[in-house]
Parts: structure tokens; sequence; C-alpha cells
């Protein structure tokens, strides 16, 4: 006896979810290129990532003129309210992604071609897990899952104390090698970047929490 | 009947049941109404809030073949008990239609009705009851040059604050309106809505809406009936935000009804 009489709202909120899946495609990408062009020292690529940010902040006014439109339009409540909530909040976690990646790509371009202080094995793998982080935080918000909610936001503590170690370790060359002090110093930027990727992914992991359960929850603490 | 109990609850429904010959239109309803509040019911069309709404002054004792079962207690007296005074009753629970339906009479007329009937006879007495009661719907300074003109000469929006005028002038406790803005232009809506706000100071207010967005906007608890049952009823904060039953959810996001 029960009819759907929303399926032009519906239908408008999954056009809003693939905007925001196809902006964290773009997001990802920008990222992998910029470490791509960090490791093998390609200032073109590095260049195309700052200029393809753009994109990125387009499809941000794009989703957040979408929900203010919906919020207008189809005076949504309870779920349908925190769906958009949600999309506003998110779509600027990963619009701050994109950011990043522009400054990573600018680090590889401040270190141009100068031979690397030594060859770059920690910064690549704990960006691996950043992106992972960044990975499951879409997934879970792709499929409302919870569980892979938290489990993303489990690892931002790893993240967090191999930042603390790396940095570390570099400072550790200056005193050394104080020719590559602009690098090293490059590269802790880097290393603070990332750490601020598993940041942005815990916080849209929050999200999800909220989307699903209406309670609010600081994983990051 | 005066109100004078402490408790907050004017209305304590429970296990009220109602049938309409063989259609059981209400079924098990427990539901406490605090005072000064104002409740809204909500639900899809033949649900059982008009008639809830309805008996909570008894109005549906008029149908035939009606039978209640359970208590109502209004201020701690259980109104469905045969000995009622009905008159004494609507005299503390008034109540407001879909649409304005002033009496053929002059706007004074209108509101002064209430008083006559139960006794009030001197002008000077009347002429207070009617300016204050068109003042508290905010009227007064739209009628008060021609409170003899014909009340149907009025807008709709204005016979309907008329209306809840001529409810108000005997006093009453509570005021029950079964969807007061159905009829009535967005404009006149917000004005019956703000005036619902100001009310809730002196009066408790039961609303049965179609609107779901006037519900939100001017009730502090909500109920939701479907099928004769009340399936939630909880702090309109919740209802709209994080309801409890996937029904209600259902309901409110539209997704059927």
């Amino acid at each position: 006896m029960f009819m759907n009489m929303r399926s032009n709202f519906d239908q408008n909120l999954k056009e809003l979810k693939s905007l925001q899946l196809k902006m964290a495609d773009e997001a990802q990408v920008s990222i992998k290129n910029a470490m791509l062009a960090l490791l093998n020292q390609d200032i073109q690529l590095a260049e195309k990532v700052i200029n393809g940010d753009n994109v990125i902040d387009d499809l941000e006014y794009e989703i957040h003129d979408k929900a203010l439109m919906l919020i207008a339009r189809q005076s949504p409540v309870a779920k349908d309210l925190r769906r958009l909530h949600v999309a506003l909040r998110v779509s600027s976690e990963v619009e701050r992604l994109g950011d990043i990646a522009v400054n990573i790509a600018k680090s590889a371009l401040h270190i141009g071609n100068e031979k690397h202080v030594k060859e770059l094995i920690d910064i690549p793998h704990m960006m691996e897990m950043a992106l992972e982080m960044v990975s499951e935080a879409i997934t879970s918000f792709y499929s409302e899952d919870i569980e892979l909610a938290e489990k993303c936001a489990e690892k931002d503590d790893k993240v967090d104390q191999m930042f603390g170690s790396l940095v570390k370790e570099l400072l550790t060359y200056i005193p050394q090698n104080p020719d590559f002090t602009n690098q090293i110093i490059q590269l802790a930027f880097v290393c603070r970047f990332i750490e601020r990727i598993a940041d942005h992914s815990t916080n849209i992991a929050e999200n999800v929490i909220y989307l699903e359960t209406g309670k609010r929850y600081n994983l990051n603490a | 009947m005066a109100i004078q109990t402490l408790t907050r609850d004017i209305f304590d429904v429970k296990d009220l049941n109602l049938w309409y010959g063989d259609h059981h239109a209400l079924k098990d309803i427990h539901f406490p109404i605090q005072k000064k509040e104002v409740t809204a019911m909500i639900g899809p069309s033949g649900c059982g809030k008009s008639t809830f709404l309805k008996t909570l002054n008894l109005m549906n004792k008029m149908i035939p073949n009606v039978k209640i079962t359970g208590e109502v207690n209004f201020d701690g007296q259980n109104i469905l008990n045969p000995k009622t005074d009905l008159v004494e009753l609507r005299k503390h629970v008034g109540m407001v239609f879909q649409k304005g339906n002033p009496f053929p009479q002059s706007i004074y007329d209108n509101v002064a009705y209430g008083p006559r009937i139960h006794g009030i006879k001197k002008k000077k007495h009347l002429d207070e009851i009617v300016t204050k009661s068109l003042m508290d719907v905010a009227l007064w300074d739209e009628v008060k040059d021609r409170l003899n003109a014909p009340a149907l000469g009025l807008s709709g929006g204005q016979q309907q604050r008329l209306c809840i005028a001529r409810a108000l002038a005997t006093k009453p406790d509570v005021l029950l309106m079964d969807e007061p803005t159905s009829a009535l232009d967005p404009i006149s809506t917000l004005k019956i809505e703000e005036l619902i706000f100001e009310l809730k100071e002196k009066y408790t207010i039961v609303i049965v809406t179609h609107n779901m967005q006037q519900a939100a906007r001017v009730s502090d608890k909500t109920a939701f009936f479907l099928m004769g049952e009340m399936i939630e009823f909880d702090e309109t904060t919740k209802i709209f935000s994080m309801p409890k039953d996937s029904r209600t959810e259902d309901y409110i996001t539209g997704r059927f009804g």
C-alpha cells in the first residue's frame, strides 16, 4: 500500500553522491600524482597537479550548490537532512585533500632535480597508509559502513607516530648535509602533509558515523 | 473542573480504544499531554489523529455507533464517564477547525457567543472579553473599527483568527486545532503559527496537521499515528532528527504515506 513519493528527491541524492565520488577520485589521483612527482622528480607532473586543482574546487562548489538547492526545495529531515549536511562537510574535507596534493607538488618543485639526500622509502610507505585511509573513508561513505569508518580511523594513530619519528630522523640529516637543508625541510613538510591526509580521512569517517547514528564522535582524539 | 492540579499533564490518556461500528479506529493509545505545550499529531489520512483529537473534547460522541473504551483523564477526571458535562468540558477544551467557520453574525457577537452562553450578560464585561480575545489573536488592530460588521466579510485568515478568538473567549485551558491552516494562504498560515507560539504561554495546544514542516515549526512534542496506532511520541526535535521507529522516519522523510 505504500509507495515512494520521493523518487525525484532520491534521484537527486544519488546524483549528489556520484558527484562526491567523482570529486574523491580526482583528489586521490591528484595525491598519487603529487607523490609520484616527488619520488621521480617529475616537474611536469607536479605542475599538472597544481594546475588541475581547480577541477576539485569546482566540484566542491557544484556539490554545495546542489546540496543547498535540495535543502531549500525539498525540506529534508532526519537522515535526509544529515545526508546533505554530511555532503557539505565531506566535500570540504576532500577539497582539502586536493589542496594537500598541491602542497606536496609544490614541495616537489622546490626540491626540483636536486639529488635526494637519501633514498625515499619511509615517506612513500607513510603515504601508502594515508591513501589506504582515504580509500577506506570514501568506501565507508559510499556504502554507509560504520565498521569500515571505524577501521579507517584506527589507523590514524599509526600515521601520527610515523610522522613524529620520520621528522625526527630527517632533522638529524641537517648537520651532516647542510647544503640539503632546503630539501630536508621540504621533505619534513611532506611528512606533515601526509599526516594531514590521514586526519581528513578520519574526519570523513566521523561524518559517516554521524550520518548513520546521528551521534558525533571525535575519532582524532 | 478548573485546572488546579500541580501535575504538568493536563490530559492523561490510557488504553484508549475507539470503534466506529466495526472499524477499530484507535488502538490502545497511551498519551500524556503536558500543560502549556504544543503537541502535534501527524500521520497519513485515516490514521486516527483527528479521531483522537475529537476524543479530547468528546466531539465524536455525537457520531452514531461510536464506542470508546479506556480512560481520557482531563485534570484528573475521566471524561469518558457518562456523567461528564459536555458544555462544561468544551468550555475548558476549545476547538478550531480546518476552515474558519464564523457564525453569520457580527465580529463582536461571534466572540461574545461563548461567554453569553455561559451566562455573562454585562456589556462592559463582554466588551472586555471581546477586546482581549481579539488582541490575543492579533486581530484587534484589523477589526477594532468595525466590530459590528459581519464576520463573513473578513478574509480567510482573519476568519480563522476570529474563530480562535471565539474559542479563547470562554477562557479554555486547552485549544484543539484540527488542521487550522489547511485552507489558508502561506502568509495567513505563518500568522497562525506565530499565534500558536504566543498562545502556548497561556494555553495547552493540541494540533493535527498534514503539514509536517508545520508540526516541526510549532510543536514541542509530536506524535506519529499510523492505522489507528500511536507509533511514536517524543520531543519534536527528536522526531524530526532521529526518530526511533523506522516507520516514523519513512513517513517524515516522505518515503511512504
